[in-house]
């Protein structure tokens, strides 16, 4: 097996087994560091060693009975659903507009909304900040829903952009041909074609807004805190291992909506398949 | 019979035309609402610290704020951004071109599961990684417990709050950026092109670098400044396993916000990363072009 070339122009298994060996080492060092944190978490004492010592769940409940570390979740989760219904209907929105017409215009505005993807985060946060405090948004859910909007529409317009290049426009014109208006034409041919990038969209917002912490920090502070401004604190000026157990679930959260989305993309094939 | 039908399409044109301006300007209207948010919470505040960077304490008009920027610490401050963003860069570099390559050269269906270790990492929150990376690398952390018990090292090695820690965390962050864009642009390569080389009688290791190498340089060369343009700007990491001791632009524009309430300086520090951030990117642009194109005349 070891003898045999890896393919018609390639060297021998054998020859390329460095190739192998530093390959699945840097993997193993991308993906480490997001899963030891797991049995971590379940460790029974302050001081986090692996394997640990002994097993506890006691992490799981310094957070389920801290008022604070609850609260800030409860925010996290508000902020997250709001963004991702604004930014899905916004982006989605501005997508459809884009893609139906083509100029030389349109590259400005849609480099303009893409732009939040690009502008380093920092930026963002200290530049909501600098405006927030003259309008009085510092410290608001609304704040932080429309800061986190913004740096979720660029992934919505993505999302979308590609599920509408490949959509075929002759179908809502036709619906139109026979009397739809143009929403009914939208609804009813449209947005079931492009649910799929829709859905990606959604669950890029909710993740963009869930995770974000640089912005939150400036802009929210407090009663308003998110639950990762409140960790980035707690890491910074101790290490507490309840940020162990909130960092698994926020792991396992990563992993459910990694499964959703090649789910979203099988259903999709399938649903393609079937036309 | 057919003078009628040579009037009807000028008036036909006449409607569509407005029929179709029409159309445009609503289609238009519908990125309204996401520009207006992009307009409050982005370019609004740009202009206005842009505008405000050039006035100085008392309100006069000044280059003191950019004149501040020659100081000895944001020059340091610059040099060592730069330099952690180019240290980074080079270990992706060398660590995410063999991972992209053996990826591509894979079928599809095993690249796709092997994809899910530079997926994950990706998708999961920068904050909960870089933790992990402080749990790991701090002083009695399970890196340093671990070399103490196997003997190699007596005294904890000083693996984070400082250049060592924020290098290790940046190219973790960084590497998916860099390995994804690279493996598509890799796939895209034709594997006819090495066959070719084989058959002139190249040897596997010659067709990789005259063939597939320069083949794969305008991908590179793209992965490589997303990398460098995301690391100059790159907060959260230093800022966690920096310690304070690793001064980048970001941490800085930080402070003097948060520390020294100084909007004069944060304004002129974050116009001069947005400038050289854009010169950059405009950079690859036409650098990937002339690769791209030098590469398409062989």
């Amino acid at each position: 097996m070891l003898s045999h070339p890896a393919s018609s122009t390639q060297i021998t298994h054998r020859q390329r087994l460095w190739l192998y060996v530093l390959v699945a080492l840097v993997m193993a060092f991308l993906v480490i560091p997001c899963l030891i944190i797991i049995p971590l978490s379940f460790s029974d004492s302050q001081y986090l060693e692996f394997p640990p010592r002994g097993w506890s769940l006691r992490w799981y409940e310094a957070f389920f009975t801290s008022d604070e570390w609850l609260r800030s979740a409860v925010v996290s989760l508000k902020v997250a659903s709001s963004t991702t219904i604004l930014a899905t209907v916004l982006g989605t929105l501005a997508s459809y507009g884009l893609h139906k017409r083509a100029g030389g215009f349109d590259a400005v505005v849609r480099g303009a909304l893409i732009l939040p993807m690009m502008v380093p985060l920092i930026f963002v946060a200290i530049g909501a900040f600098f405006v927030y405090a003259r309008l009085n948004l510092n410290n608001t859910l609304t704040g932080l829903v429309l800061a986190h909007t913004t740096l979720a529409i660029p992934f919505v317009i993505i999302a979308v952009g590609n599920g509408l290049a490949s959509f075929d426009v002759n179908q809502e014109r036709a619906a139109r041909s026979l009397g739809a208006s143009p929403l009914r034409a939208f609804l009813t041919v449209t947005l079931p074609q492009i649910r799929i990038s829709v859905m990606s969209g959604m669950l890029f917002a909710f993740i963009t807004s869930f995770d974000e912490v640089v912005v939150s920090l400036f802009i929210s502070s407090g009663a308003t805190s998110t639950l990762t401004k409140r960790m980035f604190a707690n890491i910074r000026d101790q290490v507490d291992p309840t940020v162990a157990a909130i960092s698994s679930m926020l792991v396992v959260l990563s992993i459910l909506v990694l499964v959703a989305a090649q789910f979203v993309r099988r259903d999709g094939v399938r649903a393609t398949d079937d036309h | 019979m057919s003078a009628a039908a040579d009037e009807a399409p000028s008036l036909n044109v006449e409607l569509l035309g407005a029929d179709e301006r029409r159309h445009r300007f609503a289609m238009f209207g519908l990125s309204v609402p996401a520009l207006l948010l992009v307009a409050l919470v982005l370019l609004a505040p740009f202009s206005w610290l842009t505008w405000l960077s050039l006035f100085d304490a008392s309100g006069a008009l000044s280059s003191e704020n950019y004149a501040r920027l020659l100081r000895p610490a944001y020059i340091n401050s610059f040099l060592s951004t730069l330099e952690v963003s180019a240290l980074v860069t080079g270990i992706c570099v060398l660590l995410g071109y063999p991972v992209a390559y053996l990826l591509s050269q894979l079928s599809q269906r095993t690249a796709q599961i092997l994809l899910v270790f530079i997926i994950l990492p990706f998708w999961t929150s920068v904050l909960v990684r870089t933790y992990a990376w402080l749990v790991l690398l701090q002083r009695e952390g399970i890196i340093n417990t671990w070399l103490k018990q196997l003997g190699l090292i007596s005294e904890s090695l000083p693996l984070v709050n400082n250049l060592t820690g924020t290098v290790i965390g940046m190219v973790h962050v960084m590497l998916p950026f860099l390995i994804l864009p690279l493996y598509s642009s890799m796939r895209a390569i034709d594997p006819v092109y090495l066959k070719a080389a084989a058959n002139c009688g190249a040897s596997p290791a010659q067709a990789f670098r005259q063939v597939f190498l320069p083949l794969s340089a305008p991908g590179l060369g793209a992965g490589g400044a997303l990398t460098f343009v995301l690391c100059l700007g790159f907060y959260l990491t230093p800022a966690l396993l920096g310690g304070g001791r690793v001064a980048m632009w970001s941490t800085q524009i930080a402070d003097a916000v948060s520390k020294f309430a100084n909007w004069g300086a944060a304004s002129a520090l974050s116009v001069a990363l947005l400038v050289v951030t854009s010169l950059i990117l405009l950079l690859m642009r036409w650098g990937v072009q002339r690769l791209g194109t030098s590469v398409g005349e062989h």
